[in-house]
């Protein structure tokens, strides 16, 4: 084994990729240390489904250049291919094949043979509590099944690197959190991941450094802690119960806010960054008491990633779609 | 990479698909008795054949025509697996870029299969009959069995390109209807224009239709002999155009397979 084949790592260098006039990619750059998680991070269109179909030889960039474990992507895509397992960001996997069916052929076509093929497949099986579709056509199953036979399909050959396109959309908390599991038991075993998400909550429980991207290219990056610490002070938010009392109440936040407010006018949610948090607090109390706004609920909270993303994208990440 | 293996896996897991979907089945089988029938008993009075009867003249066209058009579920198939995100995960695996095409290809043999055989028992209660011996006959069968491989080679670059089942269906009805009817299929073709006379003459389809009267022996004696080189030389002139398809669109279908993600 040559040094190139045990590094694990991913390296990104000025990725570009244009379709037609759109730009998915404009100059990403990316650096995965062996045996660690990066989180990708951005809304929806931000290019992070791109950047994965490059760095695992789907889609050729227009111009950057990529090597994954040490290999050339653009160069060597077949040595690349054998080193790396992808779930994309839609299952794809055969509904008329069992699950059994599906993973034993996935095995076998990375070149396991039948009985190892199926000795993995059954592990996985167990691991991701698949009894249940083992002998019958996936056609008859939910999302959330198909979903992870299709992370199962990623496994199935023990890849040093994986690629995981927003592995938990669609899984319900219990399914999320066996397959943070999961992951946390490959990277124990040395397995370098690229995942991309849009719960931050999930960059924050996995990734050891986090990317958020927007628009192709990377606006900040640093561990789930530095993201944060860049945001500073509190958040302030409140819950009021009248719709007619909304602006009022959007005007009263904007005057301690410190950074943009994100406000909610279906359900009257504000959520604002605030600088001197008990100070805000008595502040906002006292002007919402003097007109009457009545409030379900009202509090001081330390910043989430979310915050973070607002902050620095200008919009939050299940909204920006629309933004 | 291993070809072999990985267009074995591809191909098993069709078969799989095949015995699961089984509405496949019914196009497969009840088609080719459909056209027998409409084909004996509706044309079967009024187009004459010296020498023969029509229908004995028929059947080689039928089995033709029906094999050709089988080649439209190895598109078909393709543009589903390419809707379905698995030609992307295919695309992942360190596999021979052939071998999802091949393994496609491969697996769809078997519904022409069934349908020479269905065709057969259909042949043979209207009144065909094989007049040659057995080894000709399997010759026979095995020309159109091959001839239908290698056009499904076309059927597969079609089916990469466009993307999607239903327009690999109206898109393949555009080329199969002139190939397998301007040709001697359904009626002599020393009847046709001049010119078409001359395009059905050179039709592979002609030559293969042909090749498989010859082989089972449902040309009579009295039949004048072919003018046209093709005809003539009718199994050779099959053998060296499905040849010739398979080196051609194999690699054409390779290279889209390897580019249907990078669009
Ligand atoms: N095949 C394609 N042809 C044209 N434009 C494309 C293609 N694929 C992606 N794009 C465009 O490139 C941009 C980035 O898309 P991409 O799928 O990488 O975003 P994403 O971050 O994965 O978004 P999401 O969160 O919705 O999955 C989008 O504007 C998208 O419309
Ligand atoms: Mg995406």
């Amino acid at each position: 084994m040559s040094t190139a084949s045990r590094d694990s790592s991913i390296i990104a260098h000025n990725l570009v990729k244009k379709y037609g006039s759109v730009t998915a990619l404009d100059g990403l750059n990316l650096e995965v240390r062996a045996g660690t998680v990066l989180g990708l991070l951005g809304p929806n269109g931000a290019g992070k489904t791109t950047a994965v179909s490059i760095l695992t030889t789907l889609v050729k960039p227009t111009s950057g250049s990529a090597t994954v474990a040490g290999i050339d992507v653009l160069a060597n895509p077949h040595e690349v291919r054998k080193r790396i397992g992808l779930s994309g960001q839609y299952a794809a996997v055969d509904e008329h094949l069992t699950a059994t069916e599906n993973l034993e052929m996935i095995g076998r076509l990375y070149g396991m043979n039948r009985r190892g093929a199926k000795t993995r497949a059954q592990e996985l099986i167990e691991r991701f509590r698949l009894t249940e579709a083992a002998d019958r056509p996936l056609k008859t199953f939910s999302g959330g099944m198909r979903r992870r036979i299709d992370l199962a399909g990623a496994l199935i050959a023990d890849p040093p690197v994986l690629f995981l396109d927003e592995p938990t959309t669609g899984l319900d908390p219990v399914s999320r959190g066996e397959l943070w599991d999961v992951i946390r038991d490959r990277v124990a075993q040395g397995t370098t991941v690229l995942l991309t998400t849009q719960y931050l909550e999930e960059a924050d429980q996995l990734a050891n450094q986090i990317v958020v991207i927007d628009h192709g290219r990377s606006i900040a990056e640093g561990t789930a802690d530095e993201l944060k610490r860049r945001i500073g002070g509190e958040h302030l938010d409140v819950h009021i119960e009248r719709q007619d009392q909304f602006e009022l109440t959007e005007t009263i936040l904007k005057g301690v806010a410190s950074g943009p407010l994100r406000a909610h006018s279906g359900d009257g949610a504000f959520s604002a960054p605030v600088k001197n948090g008990v100070h805000a607090l008595s502040q906002v109390l006292r002007e919402l008491e003097a007109k009457n706004v009545a409030i379900i609920d009202i509090g001081l909270r330390r910043p989430t990633l979310d915050d973070v993303f607002v902050e620095l994208t200008g919009h939050a990440a299940e909204e920006s779609s629309n933004a | 990479m291993n070809i072999l293996r990985d267009s074995l896996v591809i191909a098993r897991r069709n078969t799989i698909r095949i015995r699961r979907v089984p509405d496949v089945m019914v196009f497969v089988l009840i088609q080719p008795l459909m056209f027998v029938v409409l084909f004996a008993y509706v044309f079967g009075g009024s187009i004459d054949i010296p020498g023969s009867s029509y229908r004995e003249f028929l059947m080689a066209g039928i089995f033709t025509q029906t094999v050709v058009f089988g080649a439209t579920f190895t598109g078909a198939g393709l543009a589903e697996d390419l809707q379905k995100g698995l030609i992307n995960r295919f695309r992942s695996l360190p596999m021979s870029p052939y071998a999802v095409v091949a393994g496609r290809t491969a697996s769809d043999v078997i519904y022409n299969v069934l349908s020479i055989a269905m065709m057969s028992i259909a042949g043979l209660a209207v009144g065909w009959r094989i007049r040659s011996s057995v080894l000709d006959a399997l010759i026979g069968y095995a020309l159109l069995l091959f001839f239908s491989y290698a056009f499904s080679w076309v059927m597969a670059c079609i089916g990469l390109a466009v993307r999607t089942p239903e327009v690999v269906n109206n898109a393949s009805f555009m080329v199969l209807f002139p190939l397998t009817f301007i040709a001697n299929t359904f009626v002599p073709s020393d009847n046709l224009p001049a010119v078409f006379r001359t395009i059905a003459e050179w039709n592979p389809v002609s030559a293969l239709t042909h090749a498989a009267r010859v082989h089972f022996g449902n040309i009579p004696a009295s039949a004048p002999e072919p003018t046209a080189w093709p005809i003539q030389n009718s199994t050779m002139y099959t053998l060296a155009w499905a040849i010739g398809l398979i080196l051609v669109f194999a690699p054409i279908a390779a290279r889209s397979y390897q580019r249907a993600g990078a669009r």
